[in-house]
């Protein structure tokens, strides 16, 4: 079996400095200001630098590229509103080097061809590494297991139905135990009851009576979370929850990893920086599903990412065409795109006011997602001999949020937003991918 | 005041008094032989209707000709908007025409406050989805001065589906803006939750409430609500909420009934109830084109009601 990827690599002998930068390698233990050589796509132990292309890194962090385990990337299907290309683009710009689609496309990733589509899609574009998330369910209809066994042997570790939670406890249930014969396999559950939601469009409380919108209250994710986390209970499973939104479910989540349950959690950006009153002008940007919920959530949020109980930030990127989300806010598609600005929105809102250290930020946004997609070549350490895929920041540069952007749709939250922290390079395997902010292909 | 009327939370009780004066003055024209007067007189009012609603439509569009504007209606049913144009590029047409203000109607909250990023012209909320109904709140605030004089420290109460009333909406905040007292009464499940930060009372028990009041005020109740399970049958929503016969006779001599239209008469309201004297539901009607001509001359501002001078 191929790894992703490899086929998109460099052959030309090349050598690049990294020079002066702030290594930020949670993976070694290590935040020290030094260089780093890479050499024919890997990371070079010491050697001569004499001749090499010198990355001047002054000020600037260093650490091991980002890993999305939360991507929505629309090929195949929906390409007016993203490819795989753009979507692989876009993520190059936010620092990541590895994104993982979801399988909710047209036709459905429940089967391998449809996997070895998008992850061929992903080495042609050769801009970074595409991990393709599997189907619990066929047609993600939630009621007959995909044949996880054929993704598993296609390379696939992530299954998921994002979009809904798996309705049935039962089959669930089959799903995290059968997924226990393959070693690493992880199954992820968006957590919303589907009756509790219906009709609804943003977070309930004071603000959706205020609006006239119907509400998804925090109760439809906390109901889901606990049954999950009974049935992982009954399985001994390997559970991922994604973006958590509310101050119950990361709770709930504490109390599971106490009792060692195998429990992993996700926040994306967004759950991170906003809050339900931001929805007062009825910006469809900030329609999104699990909602954007009260302030007292969003304080849970980032106390979890901060003390551990949340393992991972992902970016739940869902492009929307323009026109979709130019509507009537009940009409208009749930989601925001984030791969361009996920680091900034996670500096400037959890770094910047000393509620995260740069190394917690650097382990929430590579080092955790890479161990939970078994991405090993990715999330450190920046060690002699393994893959250069790296990210240089600027933690202090100040920017305004705004269009074009690299993704195919501008449904940002983030929109004109002021934020600090702006990736200057992103190395994918050895390749400035993004030089000086920049796309480079 | 503001450009536009998207939501009672637009105006101040200032602003309430003077729109309620306003129409006031209006009202007398269509008293008048020829009901019109020059005040919009080369003016263009859309109507923009995504929902069916003849009452407001066509209070709406009398409102408008008694000005003298212009006016145009545009209804989903044969217009583009049923081909799938969006409202996006249906607004921006009517801005390519030159309307000068839309007043729309739309099952989706927050559309009129969507519509005023692609329009100039002033945008009138006339009902949208489950968020608000300012015109309507304001007909019934001036129907009320009128027949009791005062709207400050009058004990109203909303009864029926709170919930999914955007009439209810709008005019419990009207009411506390103008110091009245709101109590809202219906079955827990078409209450807010969050009723108590509007500044109202909550009953549970129509009985315990109508000997105190100055106004019940009845919401229509859709069958669609009970196969949604808010309430287990027509029959007990009409038994424990439904204003009865009986019931009225518990009501303070000299109350008033009211009905935002259009009624479900045996369910809310028993039939011969919405006819009795103290009913007023055929004044609102009446008044609302008073409102809607002193909210157009407002926002558009325009001549006075008698040609020229302004208010």
């Amino acid at each position: 079996m191929r790894g992703p990827g490899e086929d998109g690599g460099t052959t030309v002998s090349q050598r690049i400095l990294l020079k002066g930068a702030r290594v930020v390698d949670p993976a070694a233990g290590r935040d020290e200001v030094g260089d780093v050589l890479v050499r024919d796509g890997v990371v070079a132990s010491g050697g001569s630098a004499s001749g090499a292309m010198v990355l001047d890194c002054d000020g600037l962090v260093l650490a091991p590229g980002f890993v999305d385990i939360h991507t929505h990337v629309r090929e195949p299907g929906r390409e007016d509103k993203e490819t795989v290309e753009t979507g692989c683009r876009a993520a190059a710009l936010g620092g990541f080097t590895a994104i993982s689609p979801m399988a909710n496309t047209d036709p459905v990733a429940d089967n391998a061809a449809v996997i070895h589509e998008v992850r061929d899609l992903g080495a042609r574009a050769g801009l970074c590494d595409v991990f393709p998330v599997g189907a619990i369910t066929r047609r993600l209809g939630g009621e007959e297991m995909a044949e996880i066994g054929e993704m598993v042997e296609a390379g696939v570790r992530i299954f998921s139905d994002d979009g809904h939670s798996v309705p049935s406890a039962r089959v669930l249930r089959n799903a995290l135990t059968y997924a226990r014969a393959f070693e690493g396999v992880v199954i992820a559950e968006h957590c919303e009851d589907a009756s509790l939601i219906e009709g609804g469009q943003m977070h309930e409380g004071h603000h959706s009576y205020s609006l006239g919108l119907t509400g998804r209250p925090r109760e439809s994710e906390e109901i889901v979370v606990a049954r999950d986390l009974a049935v992982a209970r009954l399985t001994g499973g390997r559970l991922h929850l994604c973006h958590l939104s509310s101050a119950g479910s990361v709770e709930m989540v504490r109390r599971a990893k106490a009792e060692g349950l195998r429990v992993t959690a996700e926040v994306t950006p967004h759950h991170l920086s906003f809050t339900d009153e931001d929805l007062l002008a009825y910006d469809t940007n900030f329609k999104v599903n699990p909602p954007l919920r009260a302030p007292e959530d969003r304080e849970a949020l980032r106390a979890g990412l901060a003390d551990g109980k949340i393992d991972v930030v992902a970016t739940d990127h869902a492009p929307h065409a323009v026109e979709e989300k130019e509507a009537e806010f009940d009409q208009a598609p749930p989601g925001t795109i984030g791969l361009e600005t996920a680091l900034a929105a996670v500096v400037t809102h959890l770094v910047e006011p000393g509620l995260l250290t740069l190394a917690r930020a650097v382990e929430s946004l590579s080092v955790s997602p890479a161990r939970i997609l078994g991405a090993g070549d990715h999330g450190g350490p920046i060690e002699p001999g393994r893959p250069a895929n790296l990210v240089v920041f600027d933690p202090g540069a100040e920017w305004v949020v705004e269009p074009p952007f690299a993704s195919k749709s501008r449904n940002s939250a983030f929109l004109g937003r002021r934020l600090r922290g702006r990736v200057v390079h992103t190395l994918y395997r050895g390749q400035v991918v993004v030089g000086d902010g920049k796309a480079q292909r | 005041m503001n450009k536009h009327l998207l939501s009672i939370h637009d105006v101040t009780a200032e602003d309430i008094v003077r729109i309620l004066d306003t129409a006031e003055s209006f009202r007398e024209v269509g008293t008048r032989v020829i009901k019109k007067v020059p005040a919009l007189r080369g003016r263009t009012v859309v109507n923009l209707f995504y929902e069916n609603s003849t009452r407001t439509r066509i209070s709406f569009e009398l409102a408008a000709k008694r000005l003298s504007a212009d006016v145009i209606n545009f209804s989903t049913s044969g217009s583009s908007v049923s081909k799938g144009e969006s409202l996006k590029d249906t607004a921006l047409t009517l801005q390519a025409m030159g309307a000068d203000a839309i007043v729309i109607r739309h099952s989706s909250s927050g559309s009129p406050l969507t519509l005023t990023k692609w329009v100039r012209g002033s945008v009138l909320n006339a009902g949208d989805g489950t968020h608000e109904h300012p015109t309507q709140a304001l007909l019934d605030l001036y129907t009320m001065r009128e027949r009791l004089g005062r709207l400050e420290e009058l004990r109203v109460a909303i009864v029926g589906d709170v919930l999914h009333s955007r009439v209810a909406r709008s005019l419990s905040f009207a009411l506390v803006k103008m110091g009245a007292e709101v109590t809202l009464v219906g079955p827990p499940t078409l209450i807010p939750p969050d009723a108590p930060a509007w500044g109202v009372q909550v009953s549970y028990d129509i009985g315990s409430v109508l000997p105190k009041l100055d106004v019940c005020y009845m919401l229509r109740v859709q069958r669609e609500r009970q196969r949604q399970q808010y309430f287990p049958s027509v029959r007990e929503y009409a038994r424990l909420f439904g204003l009865t016969r009986d019931r009225v006779g518990m009501l303070p001599e000299g109350s008033l009934i009211m009905h935002p239209g259009p009624m479900n008469r045996g369910v809310e309201i028993e039939s011969d109830v919405a006819d009795l004297p103290q009913s007023v539901i055929e004044a609102q009607v009446t008044n609302g084109i008073a409102i809607r001509m002193a909210l157009l001359y407002l926002l558009l501002g325009g001549a006075g009601p008698h040609g020229g001078e302004g208010l």
